[in-house]
């Protein structure tokens, strides 16, 4: 659930430019070019935060299928809870893996044939198999590859081997990390101990939404060797007693500045330098270094904390809209878009057709960790970063090679949120 | 006829409204309050009657005292900005009112800076709180100028993020709820009862404690309350001004609800109500509003 409001800062201004240009594209489209479906034009509701979209891309969408794709924008919370409640408001959703748990036993999504994907065989082994070039990641949590496949197609249940049945298929996912301020710290940092480390006591801060604050907590307690974890993504009451405790222990001796919720409120934070260190995400990183202010997406030895979203069915979709989605999916899967994702420091689903849709400097900057050959813009030709520099973390490989836990849903969740109330009351 | 009819006028005038409370206000409350007996998984609420949401609510409250619970701890801090609120805006709140009614003599004056109280209104409750950081931040105008005036040669942590920045928040949004109705109460204030009280030898303090302090009681009643039950549910403001590092009620019910738990979010509603109609209903022992107004 960690992608809330992420687009905030970046895309708002990154995304001006191309949504004008997009606009332009997307009235020669409708006039100048022979409509793909002759009847009436399709229009595809579709459901997800501000991350997971961008008028560039609906623009593109509607050029190349002639498929309209109506934005509804929520926070990544009220995705998960529309899905719940109001199964028939959106045509396409774009959601966590980490809320299937919660989602599939609803009952209001459908399985995705996958015969009807045409580069299912394509798509990244990172999600499918959680593994990259055929060696195994981390899968603690609700690692997207547990939760790929349903027994039926209307099932309830995820099944262990892969079926024809396939619960989201991938759009984006990200390994996060902590960010810090390299020009205030002035030393490697190297551990997840480090956020409670004394000496930035005051200046740490940890993010206020529970199913991910208590990942990145347990991090922090594996890594100070206080708390052996079965699994840091499904917790027994013991180990959420034991984390929790060492949290309400920090915030009393005064470790933590604040908490943040949302993507601007850690860009506020680093970038006014209340903190110098403390969970975050990646384009909030970039969103204080185009600020001209120094902030590292720090990788530690410890590993990543991982978190994917995909695109979901609701069950009552039928007929010529069942088909546009299914066409809209194939298109995302294609290569213009996952370039466009993977320009954002995001990766795509299908590896493959989105280097074909990007420069070879830019596929070595953003993918292969190679030092930027020219400077590196964004997907609307902003200046992201200037040539020389290197991503955070290196390559693909050594990035999502790297993880160690994915976003989850808890068994323990009722408990796990109590605590944390507790944690926030002491 | 004629008698029948007038007889139902008001009840029909007042109709609307009444439909809309009823709908948007009576019929959710009792759909919170029935919900509140439910239960729930993550992913669906059930129709039930089980006491266990307001249990977990005090959950091992009574059984570890005199060491207070999380629900407990949560609401005393609510009460303490309430408290501390509530008298810094009276203070301030029947200061002004005072000045604009009886210091103030043109009436365009008054009215020009009455509307400048409403200042606070202008911007939206994010950018409101947004803008608190660089001026009470660690590197904020404040703190540099302390240091550039020689005062702290480091810079002071508590002015963000801490209690004493809620406070201050919390009185910058809510004084104006106070100095309305209190400027409404003394422009009723008959003039010729301060100059009879003048005439008759009192002091200035004496005026304002035995005849201007009396008079106000409603605008003082009703500020409160519009003050106390803001406060009491607030959770944007505790939550940008604390650092979301201090507890609110409110709080708690939206982390509850973001984590679909409904039925425990709706029993922690209720018990907030019946903490917020509680202190209403002390407020209106004291008072009795509809007799005064």
């Amino acid at each position: 659930m960690s992608q809330n409001e992420k687009g905030g800062l970046t895309r708002r201004t990154l995304l001006k430019g191309s949504a004008i240009t997009a606009g332009f594209i997307g009235t020669t489209a409708v006039t100048g070019f022979p409509a793909v479906h002759a009847d009436e034009p399709i229009t595809l509701r579709y459901l997800s935060t501000a991350t997971n979209q961008s008028p560039a891309i609906a623009a593109k969408a509607k050029e190349v299928t002639g498929i309209n794709v109506e934005y509804v924008t929520v926070t990544t919370d009220d995705v998960t809870k529309r899905i719940i409640t109001q199964p028939d408001s959106f045509d396409l959703v774009d959601s966590e893996y980490a809320s299937l748990p919660n989602l599939i036993p609803s009952g209001n999504l459908m399985g995705i044939d996958a015969k009807k994907v045409k580069l299912v065989d394509k798509l990244a082994t990172v999600m499918t198999k959680g593994e990259i070039g055929g060696k195994k990641i981390g899968d603690q949590g609700t690692a997207p590859h547990k939760v790929f496949y349903l027994e039926k197609q209307r099932g309830k249940t995820f099944a262990n081997e892969p079926t024809e049945w396939i619960t989201l298929i991938p759009t984006t996912y990200n390994a996060d990390t902590l960010g810090i301020r390299p020009d205030l710290i002035k030393r490697p940092i190297e551990s997840w101990a480090e956020l409670l480390n004394p000496e930035f006591k005051g200046k740490a801060a940890i993010l206020n939404i529970p199913s991910i604050g208590i990942m990145d907590a347990a991090m922090v307690n594996e890594a100070m060797g206080l708390v052996k974890y079965g699994d840091k993504g499904n917790m027994t009451k013991e180990e959420i007693d034991k984390t929790i405790a060492t949290l309400i222990e920090a915030k009393k001796a005064g470790q933590f500045r604040a908490f943040w919720t949302d993507f601007n409120e850690s860009v506020n934070l680093m970038a006014s330098g209340e903190t110098v260190i403390q969970s975050m995400w990646s384009p909030a990183v970039t969103a204080v270094r185009l600020k001209g202010i120094p902030c590292t997406f720090q990788p530690l030895k410890e590993g990543y904390r991982a978190w994917a979203s995909g695109f979901g069915l609701p069950k009552t979709l039928k007929g010529k809209k069942l088909d546009a989605a299914y066409e809209f999916i194939n298109w995302f899967l294609s290569g213009w878009a996952g370039a466009y994702l993977n320009r954002q420091g995001y990766y795509a689903a299908v590896l493959e057709t989105a280097k074909e849709n990007m420069e070879p400097y830019e596929w070595a900057f953003w993918m292969e960790g190679k030092p930027a050959e020219k400077d590196i813009h964004g997907p609307d030709g902003g200046l992201l970063e200037k040539a020389g520099t290197v991503r955070d973390g290196g390559s693909y490989d050594t990035r999502m090679g790297a993880v160690a836990c994915w976003n989850s849903t808890m068994k323990e969740n009722a408990y796990m949120v109590q605590k944390w109330n507790e944690f926030i009351a002491a | 006829m004629l008698e029948d009819k007038s007889r139902w006028t008001p009840y029909w005038q007042a109709a609307p409204l009444a439909l809309v409370f009823f709908v948007f206000f009576l019929l959710p409350l009792a759909v919170t309050f029935v919900v509140s007996f439910w239960t729930y998984t993550g992913y669906s609420i059930e129709p039930a009657f089980v006491g266990d949401n307001y249990v977990t609510a005090f959950d091992k409250c009574f059984a570890s005292l005199p060491d207070l619970c999380t629900t407990f701890r949560t609401y005393l801090s609510t009460l303490r900005f309430c408290l501390l609120v509530w008298l810094i805006t009276l203070v301030l709140g029947f200061t002004i009112a005072y000045y604009l009614v009886f210091e103030i003599r043109s009436n365009t004056v008054r009215i020009v800076l009455a509307l400048l109280t409403t200042i606070p209104f202008w911007t939206s409750n994010v950018i409101r709180m947004i803008s608190w950081i660089p001026l009470l931040g660690r590197n904020g105008l404040v703190n540099q100028a302390l240091m550039g005036a020689g005062i702290v040669s480091e810079p002071v942590d508590w002015l963000l993020y801490s209690p004493f920045a809620v406070t201050l928040s919390l009185v910058h949004i809510n004084t104006v709820f106070m100095i309305v109705p209190i400027l409404n109460s003394m422009l009723r204030i008959d003039r010729s009862l301060i100059e009879a009280a003048y005439d008759t030898g009192a002091s200035p303090w004496q005026t304002i404690w035995n005849v201007i302090v009396p008079l106000s009681k409603t605008g003082i009643a009703i500020g409160s309350i519009f003050v106390v039950t803001v406060v009491m549910g607030d959770f944007i403001s505790v939550g940008l001004m604390g650092g979301q590092q201090i507890a609110s009620a409110g709080k708690v019910i939206e982390t509850q609800i973001t984590a679909l738990q409904f039925p425990i979010a709706a029993a922690n509603a209720i018990v907030l109500l019946a903490v917020v109609l509680m202190i209403v209903w002390v407020m209106l022992r004291l008072v009795d509003i509809r007799k005064e107004l």
